[in-house]
């Protein structure tokens, strides 16, 4: 095969090229022809349509997410904002911290180890790009029925692939989320979220500045796993068997980014680079192009310079491949040789690919010729935008006028027998199956990690400053309100860290739907976005940046709207943080919040196999006032204990709160047919010495929060209005559920 | 009293090495792999990790490092060494200690906090502890099951060699619920969980592990 060259394709106007196989529509094509003048080079056809995919361009979520910069809160602790590979955020004493969830759901469906392990190193690195070391992650999943035989598939290979990647990598998994349900069960959710910390002084940016300065690209070698990955895998609905496309996922090697992420980090300190971009998705075609365009434009690549794994590769595989584990940086002459010899300490690979030219343009040559001529903001940014049609679904008011029938306890046989049935559900099950195949110990600077509410790390050993971070989606409520669905998740996430006293203080999201060419996806999708963004303005957090996953179904088939929303917090003093559960007897147990007949989207409904009525409607201002009296409360040494409610409701907390320390609990509480199970947001759970009683009451009155009284700490069973149920009837009730279920 | 933490490539605690040689009292000396000298250190620490990715047998490539000619060298006249997790590994491959660690019994990777029981209170590394004395430290690994031909392991066990035993359900199949063990001179030993990761309550589940470190503080002053 000849080299498709700048000049062939001058001389070979109408010769047919496979755009429709890479993914690209007609007008797409066209528009290419007509930024470039002539048609695209074969090479440039590749790039074009790795960075005008869905995954890569965001052209049908881009109007939307709009707003997160319209309605965006005016903030000083916003260092980065949306754009840049992740977001920094400023928690004080000089230290920024950044942080971001992303998808790799549909890689993760076909090779689940490699998919989840590859989903794992590329948040990481975008995480190490901004300058920062990694410091912790966590993974929020989603599953088919637990008991379907592809999720025994799936699963054990996610969560294999989660733990042998971070755990290689050193970076303590601090959380998490394990949820069931049968719209996943050709598409599991894989996200992952990566979290680091460094000086202000040390952020880097993607950009190549400064005309001959260096062009390096270093870490592993380049083959052919992943090639097309994103135009063939993140932007195409499954309807056929996975194993067909198998060489387009990934392979990932923890022990090589481990070193790199070491070789950069001493790169940094030394200050040796102008600008800094990780390779993942469309591979060099990202790299070169945002680096170019983050410039001034000008770049030239030599491509048959970059180290091959497989020499058999043409130069449109090598613009393509996704291989894992390499960074580009742009150098000084003057500091390139510093920059190698680090890369040797390391046994770096290590690269010379180009040099930032004064022009406009990015030319790549392979030996010799011209292989890619073009404007790299026509790449990078200048892709389709899409207002695609949305209309609101005809399920949504169908299900929203169903009236929720479900058992509600009265007699003690009936509280016990609810408690038990919520307890080894799946969804709320004890899930140290999956978190102990994790580490969270090590850096040792882990303070809180799964099962607590949010995870939390120490960012610095003297001064004991802290940051918090939760994820959390209620796609059932999404999937009844989308509007206030993305609010609830929100509110649940900011509230999971204010339970241990931290100040929430910045957001992410990743948010995963079906295709949206669907009319009633695409309103789904709108709605989330619109009551994300509202309610991030209303309780004053920017968010930081995020992702979005489209094209998650099975046929046609959508998966539930899935909004996940990843809250940062910041503790001045990790030492005196709240623990999630009471280690002794004879504590008062109180609940801040009220609860209302909230069972639509219950934990209770599913097992019940409802999923309509109204999802509750979000009260942000009372949300953020219980997280003021949280954070008060922890500040004045008030709480033993505090505990969020969520799914399963006041059951599920008590469970989790009792079998935490093994002390049990003996409560009392009224109108128990709804209360148990109810699912009304905005509530916790606290534990107080009685010598605590007024001051609780006082913060309660002060911040408006209604408190009630639900009993003691203490003993060996967890007691609801006198139905008894012993804690080791419990535990074994909770713990039992995933180790039957994956051996 | 200065202790070196080596790091290889993919090493991972390091730092919390170092950081409980620090809490122990002794002064923490990083030691490259490709290092041919020990700077002068009285003990020398091999923290956990996947030292080379750990894709051949854990440890195996480790041991052919510049560093570990001259850690054997000064290990074989009597220096501490204490190998966890993953330097208990590299301890096998060096034939500085039998035996080897090989998959978990269930076949994945484990993370608990697991209680052992110290058997040995003679080594470098535990005078700090009282015989038969229960703690509690994490045990977080992917091959960390005990394995040894049966005269191996009468030998261990008539000389009083295992340092440290699991208490209660086999966590990975270890024989004999071996979790640590000792050379015949006791300056040498290799544990599987991580003492280091249990030096204070606020990031560990306990302070238990802390006593690995302030061991070897008077096993320099003898």
């Amino acid at each position: 095969m000849t080299l498709d060259t700048v000049t062939v394709a001058q001389s070979s106007p109408d010769q047919s090229q496979p755009f429709a196989e890479l993914g690209l529509k007609p007008d797409e094509y066209a528009r290419i022809k007509e930024i470039l003048g002539r048609r695209p080079t074969s090479s440039e056809l590749a790039m074009y349509s790795v960075m005008w995919s869905e995954h890569c361009s965001y052209k049908s979520s881009k109007v939307h997410l709009k707003q997160f910069g319209d309605k965006a809160v005016k903030t000083d602790a916003l260092l980065v904002g949306i754009g840049e590979n992740a977001g920094v955020v400023d928690v004080g004493q000089g230290y920024a911290v950044t942080f971001k969830i992303e998808s790799h759901n549909h890689p993760s469906f076909i090779e689940p180890y490699q998919g989840a392990a590859t989903g794992v190193g590329g948040i990481v690195r975008d995480i190490l790009t901004m300058g920062a070391r990694p410091i912790a992650v966590m993974d929020p999943l989603r599953f088919g029925p637990a008991d379907a035989p592809d999720t025994r598939r799936v699963l054990p290979g996610i969560v294999a692939g989660v733990g042998g990647y971070g755990n290689c990598l050193g970076l303590a998994n601090i959380g998490g989320e394990v949820v069931f349900d049968e719209t996943y069960i050709g598409n599991p959710l894989v996200n992952a979220l990566c979290v680091g910390v460094m000086k202000h002084s040390d952020i880097k940016l993607a950009k190549a500045a400064g005309a001959g300065n260096l062009v390096v690209l270093y870490g592993a070698k380049t083959g052919g796993d992943g090639i097309g990955g994103v135009s063939v895998l993140a932007s195409e609905t499954f309807d056929t068997t996975g194993s067909a496309k198998r060489p387009a996922v990934q392979v990932g090697d923890p022990f090589v980014e481990k070193v790199l992420i070491e070789c950069s980090l001493e790169i940094f300190a030394e200050d040796l680079v102008i600008g800094i971009q990780d390779l993942g998705g469309a591979g060099l075609s990202c790299a070169t192009s945002e680096l170019a365009s983050g410039g001034s434009g000008g770049m030239k690549v030599e491509l048959d310079r970059v180290p091959l794994r497989d020499a058999s590769l043409s130069p449109e595989e090598i613009l393509m491949s996704e291989s894992q584990e390499r960074m580009c940086a742009i150098v000084e002459p003057s500091k390139i040789k510093r920059f190698l010899e680090i890369c040797d300490k390391w046994d770096v690979t290590v690269t010379v690919i180009g040099e930032v030219t004064d022009g406009d343009r990015l030319e790549i040559t392979w030996h010799g010729d011209l292989i890619v001529d073009v404007p790299p903001r026509t790449v990078a940014h200048d892709g389709p935008v899409y207002n695609r049609p949305l209309a609101k679904p005809e399920y949504v008011d169908r299900v929203n006028a169903e009236v929720i029938n479900v058992p509600r306890p009265t007699t003690s046989d009936e509280i016990k027998a609810t408690v038990l049935k919520l307890a080894a559900a799946p969804n709320l099950a004890d899930k140290s199956w999956v978190t102990s195949q994790y580490d969270r110990y090590v850096q040792g600077n882990t303070i809180q990690s799964q099962p607590d509410d949010s995870g939390m790390v120490r960012i610095d050993e003297k001064t004991h400053l802290g940051v918090a971070i939760a994820t959390d989606a209620n796609a059932n409520w999404s999937y009844l309100n989308p509007y206030e669905g993305a609010k609830l998740a929100l509110a649940e996430a900011a509230r999971n860290i204010a339970t241990a006293g931290a100040k929430p203080l910045a957001v992410t999201n990743c948010l995963n739907f079906g295709s949206p060419e669907d009319p009633g996806v695409m309103w789904q999708f709108a709605e989330s976005v619109r009551g994300l963004a509202d309610g991030c303005l209303e309780m004053g957090l920017p968010v930081t940046g995020g992702n979005v996953s489209f094209y998650n179904q099975t046929g046609s088939v959508a998966i539930l709207p899935t909004p996940v929303i990843g809250v940062l917090g910041v503790i001045d003093d990790v030492r005196t943080r709240t623990p999630m559960s009471f280690e002794e007897a004879g504590l008062d147990l109180y609940l801040l919040g009220e609860t209302a007949d909230d069972l639509a989207g219950s934990e209770w409904a599913y097992l019940h196999g409802q999923r309509g009525g109204q999802s509750p409607i979000a009260d942000l201002q009372r949300e953020m006032r219980l997280i003021d009296l949280l954070v008060a409360g922890r500040v004045n040494k008030v709480f033993t204990a505090a505990h969020d409610l969520s799914q399963g409701g006041l059951s599920a907390s008590l469970t989790e709160m009792v079998l935490r320390h093994n002390v049990g609990a003996d409560v009392t509480v009224e109108n128990i047919g709804t209360a148990l199970m109810s699912e009304t947001p905005g509530r916790v759970i606290v534990a107080i010495d009685p010598s605590q009683t007024k001051t609780l009451g006082d913060l309660a009155t002060k911040h408006q929060i209604v408190l009630t009284k639900l009993g003691t700490t203490g003993g060996d069973s967890l007691v609801i209005n006198g139905a008894n149920i012993p804690l080791t009837e419990l535990r074994t009730a909770w713990t039992e559920t995933f180790p039957k279920l994956f051996g | 009293m200065k202790v070196g933490v080596v790091t290889f490539p993919g090493t991972l605690d390091d730092r919390d090495a170092a950081r409980a040689v620090t809490t122990g009292g002794a002064t923490a000396i990083s030691l490259w792999h490709k290092d041919a000298d020990l700077k002068g250190v009285d003990a020398v620490i091999l923290p956990g990790g996947f030292s080379y990715g750990d894709y051949l047998r854990c440890g195996a490539i480790s041991r052919f490092a510049p560093v570990m000619e001259k850690i054997i060298d000064a290990a074989k006249g009597g220096m501490p060494l204490l190998g966890i997790c993953n330097g208990f590994q590299v301890l096998c491959e060096t034939h500085l200690l039998p035996g080897a660690l090989t998959r978990n019994s269930e076949l994945h990777f484990l993370c608990t906090d697991q209680k052992i029981s110290i058997e040995n209170t003679t080594t470098a590394w535990t005078s700090s502890f009282t015989q038969g004395q229960e703690i509690v430290i994490p045990l977080k690994n992917g091959e960390g099951a005990f394995m040894c031909d049966d005269e191996t392991l009468a030998v261990l066990e008539g000389e009083g060699r295992i340092v440290a035993r699991y208490v209660g359900e086999n966590p990975n199949g270890s024989r004999n619920l071996i979790a640590g063990i000792t050379n015949e001179r006791g300056n040498i030993v290799g544990l599987m969980p991580h003492p280091e990761h249990a030096i204070n309550t606020l990031t560990g589940p306990t302070a238990d592990g802390l006593g690995f470190f302030t061991s070897v503080l008077n096993a320099m002053v003898k």
